[in-house]
């Protein structure tokens, strides 16, 4: 068997000193390989193109033309404000408990089970959103009336409660805490990436001068994660900004710009909008809506490519 | 470091009782803190279970032969989800198939090929960029690039997966770069040492030595799409019967087809909202069984490298 092997190797030898086949075949392999890579890239480019050739006819269309009779930056204006406000909300509520839960992991669970508890928390991550969808419209929205109607009798005085409470459960602050559900999973694998890393003789010198836990925590860890926390707060935001489904199916749209969460009226976003309006519409609307979804592309792109420059500079240091 | 500019714990304490005073102070802290954590992370595990808790409760009435055998068409009420469960292997089957070859390719050239170079940096950069686009966005791209071709209200199975490969591709491209990354150049210069080119370096030796993460990527990234609702809605459309062709007529997947059951529910609300349910159930056994097997695989055949 060694003979035979032998002679292979040497045959192979014999090919690759003669050139010819060798280099044909690595020339075709890596060419396939360049051809990927920047067909990557120029689907990545084709996206941009494509919706501004499809969203163009809208953007230059005057206002009786569209549908509803406005000019275009007065049809978006409204829905990139839903869009906002949602997101922000839920990025509010998720970046602190995806912190915790981060902290819980990486530092405070005992290291035996940790592994499991990420496998929970990166399960958030796998679920389908149409799944969150029907949960919050089912179970949570309802389970959310009371704590609505408290929110409104307490705190009524800060506009962002000021009611009255929907009895439906159909609201923004509904479909902001399950966005904020759906995006902890990503803050939280971001910001526990970070606190894995924290050099140990940091937290180790802060125990041995007699830091509690926390406040080991709050001296070592938190400060060198810090800049992975407004990364992965940022890369949250986006999957926020960009989420459809939950807002499609929770929220009772008016098309009011309201900062009430709690209320009947509630601002629909771009993607919602898309998505109940997509499949019955027909000429300019299409191409109108098709370009609401180029401003929701940019709004996500700036978002983003601010996370991953944060990321970058902090890899730098 | 700047966090030992804000350390009073590192000030000598200036009296003994001081000292105790902060001692107490400073155990409450840490234990509030602690519960704190503590109860943040079983407040956000509640949705999980709550989830998984209801959707079992409430797909289970709408599950029977009938769900998994039968199409909707011209049925009120009844009727099963037969096509939408086709409808769901086709697309992210065909999703799939583009999606991979490319994926990995592309993984190839920034592992293997890439160097230094500004393609490589570029791909980086924009693979980055990839992973953000808004699920509905991709959608859009796929409508307005069949439009083109096939004018306007063009719905197609295929169109959907074109729409999910873009969310697809780059899932593939950095689990696979990231398990490339790991296999060993020692194994690339024994080759090299016998003479074998570097496409068949990459082929017989590189390839085989990551396959298990590969498998893994590729299976998480299935999981990923599989349950995608949003892009669908606007290039494949809506469908009561079984169609198998991505190339012809509308698809709908078992996503899209919970979201009509709730959003049209017809005469027949229960039925239509327990179909909803059911298909939200499979869905998520679906993922679970793909990200389960996807960890099984990798535990089985990953090759140990020393």
């Amino acid at each position: 068997m060694a003979s035979v092997d032998t002679t292979t190797n040497a045959g192979q030898l014999l090919a690759a000193a003669s050139g010819g086949r060798r280099r044909r075949g690595d020339r075709v392999f890596s060419r396939m390989a360049v051809v990927s890579a920047v067909t990557i890239l120029a689907l990545l480019a084709g996206v941009a193109i494509f919706l501004l050739a499809e969203g163009a006819p809208a953007l230059t269309a005057s206002a009786s033309e569209l549908p509803g009779g406005e000019s275009f930056v007065d049809y978006v204006a409204p829905l990139a404000f839903g869009t906002m406000l949602a997101a922000v909300f839920a990025a509010v509520v998720a970046v602190p408990l995806a912190v915790a839960a981060a902290l819980f992991i990486t530092h405070v669970a005992p290291p035996r089970i940790a592994l499991t508890l990420g496998y929970l928390v990166d399960m958030l991550a796998a679920i389908p959103s149409i799944i969150y969808a029907l949960w919050g419209v089912f179970v949570l929205g309802p389970a959310a009336v009371p704590v609505m109607e408290w929110l409104e009798g307490h705190l009524g005085f800060i506009p962002l409660f000021a009611g009255p409470a929907s009895v439906t459960g159909r609201t923004m602050f509904v479909a902001g805490l399950v966005l904020a559900v759906m995006i902890l999973p990503i803050v939280s694998a971001v910001a526990r990436e970070a606190f894995a890393l924290t050099p140990r003789r940091l937290q180790e010198g802060a125990q041995a001068l007699g830091a509690t836990r926390w406040e080991m925590i709050r001296m070592t860890v938190l400060p060198f994660g810090r800049s992975s926390i407004i990364s992965g707060a940022m890369l949250g935001l986006g999957r926020a900004l960009g989420e459809t489904m939950a807002v499609t199916i929770i929220l009772s749209v008016s098309g009011a710009v309201t900062f009430n969460l709690i209320g009947q009226a509630n601002p629909s976003t771009i993607a919602a909008n898309i998505a109940l309006n997509f499949p019955e519409s027909s000429g300019l609307a299409i191409n109108a809506l098709i370009a609401t979804g180029l401003v929701l592309f940019a709004i996500t792109l700036v978002t983003n490519m601010g996370a991953r420059a944060i990321i970058a500079r902090q890899d730098r240091e | 470091m700047e966090s030992s500019a804000h350390s009073p714990v590192l000030a000598p304490a200036p009296s003994s009782r001081l000292a105790a005073g902060l001692g107490w102070r400073r155990r409450g802290v840490n234990t509030a803190m602690t519960v704190l954590i503590v109860g943040a992370f079983a407040l956000a595990m509640i949705p999980l279970f709550s989830l998984i808790f209801e959707v079992a409760k409430r797909g289970i009435p709408g599950l029977s032969v009938e769900f998994f055998t039968e199409d909707a068409r011209g049925v009120v009420g009844g009727g099963g989800a037969a096509h939408a469960i086709m409808g769901t292997l086709v697309i992210t089957g065909v999703a799939t198939v583009i999606s991979v070859p490319i994926g990995i390719m592309a993984a190839i050239y920034l592992n293997e090929y890439g160097g230094d170079s500004r393609l490589r940096k570029a791909l980086t950069f924009f693979v980055d960029v990839m992973t953000g686009i808004p699920s509905i966005v991709a959608g859009l791209f796929a409508y307005a690039l069949f439009e083109l071709f096939f004018g306007p209200g063009i719905r197609l199975g295929v169109m959907g997966s074109v729409a999910l490969s873009l969310l697809m591709v780059p899932i593939v491209i950095r689990s696979a770069e990231e398990v490339l990354k790991i296999v060993p150049n020692h194994l690339r210069e024994a080759a090299y040492a016998l003479g074998t080119p570097k496409w068949k370096t990459i082929v017989k030796v590189v390839l085989p030595t990551a396959f298990a993460g590969l498998v893994t990527g590729v299976m998480i990234a299935i999981a990923r799409i599989v349950g995608e609702t949003a892009p669908l809605l606007v290039t494949t459309g809506v469908i009561d019967s079984m169609n198998t062709d991505p190339f012809n007529g509308r698809m709908q997947n078992l996503a899209v087809y919970a979201y009509n059951e709730y959003r049209s529910p017809g005469v027949m609300n229960q039925a239509a909202y327990d179909h909803a349910w059911a298909a939200a159930l499979t869905l998520i056994a679906i993922v679970l069984l793909l990200n389960v097997a996807a960890r099984l695989v990798y535990r089985r055949y990953k090759t140990e490298i020393r």
